[in-house]
């Protein structure tokens, strides 16, 4: 059985559902709208700041506010590509059709994650233009240091969020458990913990906060993470390999 | 495909489920051989569903093993070219087109994507080829998963009870079907629990009950040994009737509305040996138990399994 096989018809189950579209159109409005929204918003909050404040501002990280929303529709989108093989019962017709399980599971993920990486580089570099305009003077430019890179990692950031979605879609095999855990998360849980200096010294390394960390051009004041943006990156890759490897022994281990 | 054929053999050996405390299937050997249907019957709940599971891989088994022309399911290249299953006529993504449902299936196998329209045309999906299958009947759902099963040309094709929800013009293509896939030299292994389904299109017979094998015969020999015959006899002298027979060494057993139920011996007999004590009948029949009967008699004493007692009414 070759894996092209399987790629190319996973590309075809992918394709054929209009949740693939609508998640990953909401993903890019989301994320390119609210990141508008907030940098023309912050255009006049950069005009009152002083050059303390202004040291700290990231221009950059500000257009890509919008991720927080939008990361709620890759996480559907993630939920929804593995989720609806369980919920329809499809899962058996897919494993009698290729039963190498480990085959089928990172076949799937693989079509999935390369179609998510490629939405969300698209959307990232537009965000940044969009939201950089409406920065109007306080914009940073794509060959600024560090910006490049932000870009991208925003994009990889998506991307993840997604995946991640995936693996844990993957270990509950419900898409709506998965869902009713992964939004209430990212939408709230993280974001808190993150905020509030009692939990943030645990909750950084949660993955969307150690994630987030490589859309950052500059460091907020009081920045008190001990890795850098490919370091925070790192630990939410890490997040990801955990899932992915929990969802594949399940696969492995249960009956369809 | 060519008739003489060899390959599709299916070999099930000691397969045992269990979830937890409950015993699914138990024990469970046989063999499902090319060029006949082969039925597989049990009542609902007897482990026909888990048992077809694990055959292809999706269940894994507590001990024992499927082997399909020695190999395991899931060591199959290109399965589906081997083994086509209708297992769940649900088991699809109703979001999806029928064509693209059927072509993913297929390119996962390599199978060429012009497959896909003969076996819309086979079933006879073809007008709703792109209608998304969520607003699908049960009957063009089960057609939908016999296309899905046909894709690969496989020399093998197993159905869990295909005729759910067919009308009876879709039972009667049904019913074609297998016996032409097994003329052609295919092994067509399907359940159903219904016995008279099996009597029209099985040529060999797998029934189980409780999870495990009750009978592993030919369809005409299940029905010489498990169609019964017996003579019914009614008498307004039944206990006078009652006593001659016992003296003539025949056990008789009552069978309610006051008639005797005698196995073994002919009408002409009892009828001579009644005369012979002028006992007057009012009824004198041989009968011939239908099989559906026999089937359930034959599950209902899996049901019973440790049961001793010798039943004093035949019919329910």
């Amino acid at each position: 059985m070759h894996a092209g096989y399987v790629w190319k018809s996973e590309w075809t189950k992918i394709r054929s559902v209009r949740s693939t579209g609508t998640t990953l159109a909401l993903a890019a409005v989301f994320t390119i709208g609210l990141g508008f929204l907030i940098s023309a918003l912050s255009k006049n909050e950069f005009a009152k700041m002083d050059a303390h404040e202004l040291r700290f501002a990231d221009p950059t990280f500000i257009s890509f506010v919008g991720t927080s929303l939008g990361q709620l529709a890759m996480i559907v989108f993630g939920v929804m590509v593995v989720g609806g093989e369980y919920s329809t019962g499809m899962i058996r017709t897919s494993l009698a059709a290729v039963p190498r399980r480990g085959l089928f599971l990172f076949s799937k993920i693989a079509v999935a994650t390369l179609l998510a990486f490629v939405v969300a580089l698209v959307t990232s570099f537009v965000t940044f233009f969009v939201g950089q305009a409406a920065l109007g003077p306080y914009k940073a430019s794509l060959g600024d240091p560090g910006v490049l890179r932000a870009v991208i990692g925003a994009a990889l950031y998506m991307t993840l969020i997604a995946v991640f979605a995936m693996g844990v879609t993957t270990v509950l095999r419900s898409p709506m458990l998965s869902l009713g855990i992964l939004m209430p998360l990212f939408f709230l849980l993280t974001p808190i913990l993150g905020n509030v200096p009692a939990t943030r010294k645990v909750a950084q390394y949660l993955p969307d906060q150690a994630g987030g960390k490589v859309m950052q051009v500059v460091a907020p004041e009081g920045d008190i993470a001990p890795y850098g943006p490919w370091g925070g990156f790192g630990i939410m890759v890490l997040w990801v390999l955990a899932a992915l490897c929990c969802g594949w022994l399940v696969l492995k281990k249960r009956d369809a | 495909m060519s008739a003489s054929s060899v390959a599709g053999m299916i070999e099930v050996s000691g397969l045992t489920k269990r979830y937890g405390e409950k015993v699914a299937v138990h024990g469970l050997s046989f063999h499902v051989s090319p060029g006949i249907v082969t039925g597989f019957l049990g009542p609902n709940g007897a482990g026909k569903s888990t048992t077809m599971r694990m055959m292809l891989d999706l269940d894994h088994p507590t001990t024992g093993r499927v082997r399909i022309d020695g190999k395991r399911y899931a060591e199959l290249r290109e399965p589906l070219k081997y083994v086509g299953a209708l297992l769940d006529a649900k088991a699809l993504h109703g979001g999806r087109s029928a064509y693209h449902h059927l072509l993913c299936l297929a390119q996962s196998n390599g199978i060429p994507a012009s497959r896909v329209g003969e076996v819309l045309d086979v079933v006879g999906l073809t007008a709703v080829a792109n209608k998304r299958s969520k607003n699908f009947s049960l009957g063009m759902g089960q057609r939908l998963g016999i296309a899905a099963a046909l894709l690969g040309d496989p020399e093998i094709l197993m159905f869990d009870e295909p005729v759910n929800g067919l009308d009876p013009e879709g039972i009667h293509w049904i019913r074609n079907l297998m016996k032409s896939l097994a003329a052609q030299g295919r092994t067509v292994f399907v359940s159903s629990h219904l016995m008279s389904e099996m009597a029209l299109t099985a040529d060999h017979l797998v029934v189980i009950g409780q999870g495990r094998l009750l009978a592993d015969t030919s369809m005409a020999e299940f029905i010489r040994t498990n169609s019964r015959s017996y003579v019914r006899l009614r008498s307004p002298q039944q206990e006078q009737l009652l006593d001659v027979l016992h003296r003539a060494g025949i056990t008789a057993v009552t069978a309610g509305h006051g008639a005797l139920e005698v196995d073994g011996v002919g009408a002409e007999e009892l009828g001579e040996l009644a005369a012979r004590h002028q006992i007057v009948l009012h009824e004198l029949s041989p009968q011939q138990a239908s099989l559906e009967e026999a089937f359930m008699q034959l599950t209902a004493e899996s049901v019973e399994y440790h049961a001793h007692a010798q039943p004093t009414e035949w019919r329910t």
